[in-house]
């Protein structure tokens, strides 16, 4: 049994502390919108924040997590508010599959916080995500637009 | 899109239009299904296309499968540019397979591969929209009690003209319904389209901003297992024995089971449940004679296919090879091109539940048809007892169309737990190493100059595997596989480009493997564009000219393929010099019947660190139904085809694939991805497609530029294996 905080809301969660975070969030507490991709921290499919870091939580164990505050996409904009990097998103129509951008989303929104006008540079050196539609042109266009938002 | 499930009975309007063309090839047999049909005939209730609510909300019927490729936006473009129906106002929706079949496959096509879903199916959805569209006025000028032909629609309105009354298409919804479909419906001249063309705003974009899309790894059922599965590593090897008690009392592990003769599958209560308990199940393979074959026994029997006497001939002109004997100077080049992985973001997956009496499975598929036939075949129950519900994919790029091995496999689990729904899930090694591969192959090309270095002759001997021969055997010509030929061939979607050549000859030494290969978006066209392109780029090398003048020489018989090659050498300012350190390559091609070329600007430093600044590419679809789409597919098929070209290839060691995830394949990053600018200049009269043609100028065009820059010709991919690194 393991305590977990995500998207503000504390759940208990019945699972080994090895389990990965990932996997607590999909199976036991339900929120699908973080992905597997992977599963040894490569593509960046899984990020969520904790404590508001960019976190690849397929490789985190729950058990390493503890009362840390873990946001998902789905605690983004809970009241259904788009944040500005979604809105971003939205208007310079980034995904095309889709299955990468809630990494994508959570791994650019932790850049903008700490960041608030990214380089180019700034943005290779942060987003390593992977997507095989090829959406980058797109997501670099985005960033820059959210920065400027 | 919709996240719900389509019910058809439920109470909406049903406006159709079914007057769908004869011509539409059926991809595989099913029991019921043998032509398209007007469900109208046989139905109550009327087919197909377009749904109207009382609100005005207007869902539009598809087909062809959305993977992010904007297919589902396209296609309802052309519905709503005949419907005349408020753009606002219009969601998307998948009919399913079961539902198709049941009614004469009045959707269609289902196939979503081949860069075909816009093109093979334009002409049925417009004329779906056209014919919805009449049956609107029909029902309001019946209602006024005036001629249809003094009432017009626009915007989801109809207007009596004369007294300038009007209604909308919720309020006539019911009344078209019941309706007779008429025949024939005129559809609009290309020049009066108003949604056709335009950069419409994609319909699928904001549950993929906020995690409520669901894909098929996140779908779920009351009461749902999870599984996963490990297939033997050497392909068409067997399970000899595994042992089950080693798992079995872990906790939420509910039964271990054997999956067909080649696989073993854990179920459990989650997914991780699932997984660690089949990476500690003691599994012993019968892998059987191929676990002896290897990258270099393959590469060796390609190389012999090279020099073999016989071999399949694709395309011809003249006589190459006395032209190439009689030649004042010859060129020969060898290259090749190694099996690769689609390495979708989502893995394979698939929601089965079966019960004696009926079988259903949710998934994201390519081909809802195929996943339907794949049901059928492994639950052993008839069509009316199946169905197959479309869910969203988290990318396809050829791995979930023409295979559905995982839906059998998923339907053989469920039937070892009849009436509890389990999804089976693939881990990303399992992925990796049971594909569908990218064929593997090696081509030797010679050219023939003559002593005022005019090219006489050129001869492509392609060896390697055939997809079809393995996939569709049923589709060979007297043995040999036309699609082999993609981008070189006589005529069609990828007609060779350099038809004044005098004396041509492509000829293909079919050398197949234990290796299941399988169509990678693109296809052939990826290695065909590299080995021809670059040899152009050789051969004008030898010849001392400048190689876009040398290729305009040999195009003056393909003025479309020059059109593209012409916009992408002017807007890169071809002949003008580049920024210091800064090389320009180029290529060209037609593929899936468009016309396509690119310009590459690339540097090298330190010898081997490549960045590839900006590509320009132009395209000649045709038609552009939805440009900002276009643009997006041309810079994501670089992507793809870049990756490969940098980092990609799946080896063989042991009879088995040695690449089991992203961290030895890998994929381009956003720090590499350069400027793509896109030239869409449709010429109209043809429809081209769009998801696949442009990845195949991006490799050839860099390799090109590379040469330009260090003097290097690398013939074999991917370049990491020559100590090259993407910066």
């Amino acid at each position: 049994m393991a305590k977990m905080n995500v998207n503000g809301k504390n759940y208990d969660v019945d699972v080994e502390p090895s389990t990965p975070l990932l996997w607590a969030i999909r199976e036991q507490i339900g929120l699908t919108g973080t992905k597997y991709g992977c599963g040894v921290a490569q593509c960046g499919a899984c990020t969520v924040h904790i404590n508001g870091a960019p976190v690849r939580s397929c490789s985190m164990p729950v058990g390493a997590v503890g009362a840390k505050k873990v946001t998902t996409i789905e605690g983004l904009a809970p009241d259904g508010v788009l944040t500005k990097v979604q809105k971003a998103w939205l208007e310079n129509e980034v995904p095309q599959c889709g299955y990468c951008q809630s990494g994508m989303i959570m791994a650019v929104t932790a850049l903008l916080a700490k960041k608030p006008k990214p380089t180019d540079a700034d943005i290779n050196a942060a987003i390593t995500n992977i997507c095989r539609c090829g959406t980058f042109q797109q997501v670099r266009e985005a960033i820059h637009a959210a920065a400027n938002a | 899109m919709n996240n719900t499930m389509p019910n058809l009975s439920r109470r909406s309007f049903v406006i159709g239009s079914a007057a769908v063309g004869s011509g539409l090839a059926l991809g595989l047999n099913l029991p019921f299904a043998s032509r398209l049909a007007r469900a109208a005939e046989t139905t109550p209730e009327i087919t197909a296309w377009v749904v109207i609510k009382p609100d005005d909300s207007v869902i539009i019927r598809m087909a062809r499968s959305e993977m992010g490729q904007g297919t589902m936006t396209g296609l309802s473009q052309m519905v709503t540019e005949e419907l005349e129906c408020d753009w606002t106002k219009v969601s998307t929706e998948y009919p399913t397979p079961g539902q198709s079949v049941a009614r004469k496959r009045a959707w269609g096509d289902f196939s979503t591969g081949g860069s075909r879903g816009i093109r093979e199916s334009h002409e049925y959805v417009r004329r779906g929209g056209a014919t919805a569209r009449t049956m609107l006025i029909q029902a309001a000028a019946d209602e006024w009690k005036v001629p249809s032909a003094e009432c017009a629609a626009a915007n989801s309105i109809i207007t009596h003209t004369p007294s300038g009354r009007t209604t909308t298409y919720g309020k006539v919804a019911e009344a078209a319904s019941r309706l007779p479909i008429p025949k024939d419906v005129a559809l609009k001249d290309p020049k009066d389209w108003k949604i056709i063309g335009k950069r419409m705003r994609r319909l699928d974009t904001m549950d993929k901003l906020t995690g409520k899309q669901i894909y098929g790894a996140d779908f779920k059922l009351p009461g749902m297992l999870n599984a996963t599965i490990k297939e033997c590593p050497v392909f068409g090897g067997k399970v000899k024995s595994f042992d089950a008690a080693k798992v079995e009392g872990r906790k939420g592990v509910r039964k271990v089971v054997q999956v067909g003769d080649s696989a073993v599958a854990v179920i459990a209560e989650t997914w991780w449940q699932a997984k660690t308990a089949l990476d500690a199940l003691p599994i012993v393979w019968d892998e059987g004679e191929s676990a002896k074959v290897s990258s270099a026994t393959l590469a060796a029997a390609l190389k012999e296919g090279l020099g073999a006497e016989q071999a399949f001939v694709g395309n011809k002109n003249g006589d190459a090879k006395s032209a190439i004997a009689g030649a004042t100077k010859k060129v020969e080049s060898v290259y090749a091109y190694p099996n690769l992985n689609h390495a979708a973001m989502e893995p394979l997956n698939a929601t089965a539940r079966y019960t004696p009496d009926r079988c259903e499975v949710w998934l994201g598929t390519q081909n809802g048809e195929a996943a339907f036939a794949a049901v059928l075949a492994a639950s052993g129950l008839p069509a009316d007892k199946c169905e197959v519900y479309k869910l969203m994919l988290g990318g396809g790029f050829g791995r979930r169309g023409a295979f559905h091995d995982f839906v059998r496999q998923a339907v053989l689990i469920a039937k070892q737990m009849p009436g509890t729904p389990v999804k089976l899930m693939w881990t990303r090694e399992e992925d990796m190493t049971q594909g569908r591969y990218h064929p593997l192959t090696q081509c030797k090309l010679t050219g023939a100059f003559d002593s005022n270095n005019n090219l006489t002759g050129l001869h492509m001997r392609i060896s390697g595997q055939s997809i079809l021969n393995s996939v569709r055997p049923e589709a060979l010509v007297n043995g040999m596989d036309p699609a082999t030929f993609q981008g070189v061939a006589a005529s069609g979607e990828f007609e060779f480009g350099y038809a004044a050549i005098p004396n041509f000859l492509m000829d293909h030494a079919m050398r197949n493997s234990h290796v299941p290969p399988g169509f990678w978006r693109g296809v052939n066209v990826n290695q065909n564009a590299i080995y021809m392109e670059c040899f152009m780029d050789e051969l004008a090398h030898a010849a001392g000219q400048d190689p876009l003048e040398f290729r305009r020489k040999l195009m003056t018989k393909n003025p479309k393929h020059l059109a593209v090659l012409n916009a992408v050498a002017e807007k890169a300012d071809w002949g003008k010099p580049a920024a210091k350190g800064v090389f320009r390559g180029l290529a060209q091609m037609k593929a899936y019947n468009s016309y396509v070329a690119a310009c590459a600007e690339v540097s090298v430093t330190d010898g081997n660190r490549v960045k590839v600044h900006r590509i320009v590419c132009a395209t000649d679809p045709g038609y552009a139904v939805n440009p900002a789409q276009i643009e997006r597919q041309i810079a994501g098929s670089f992507v793809y085809g870049l990756s490969a070209l940098f980092y990609q290839e799946c080896t063989v060691k042991n009879g088995r694939i040695e690449q089991t995830n992203f961290h030895n394949y890998n994929s381009m990053k956003i720090a590499q991805m350069p400027k793509i600018e896109a030239i869409v200049m449709p010429s109209g009269g043809f429809w081209g497609g769009v998801g696949e043609p442009t990845i195949c100028v991006a490799a050839p065009a860099v390799l090109n530029a590379i040469a330009a820059a260090t003097g290097k010709r690398y013939r074999s991919v991917p370049l990491k294996n020559h100590g090259i690194t993407l910066v």
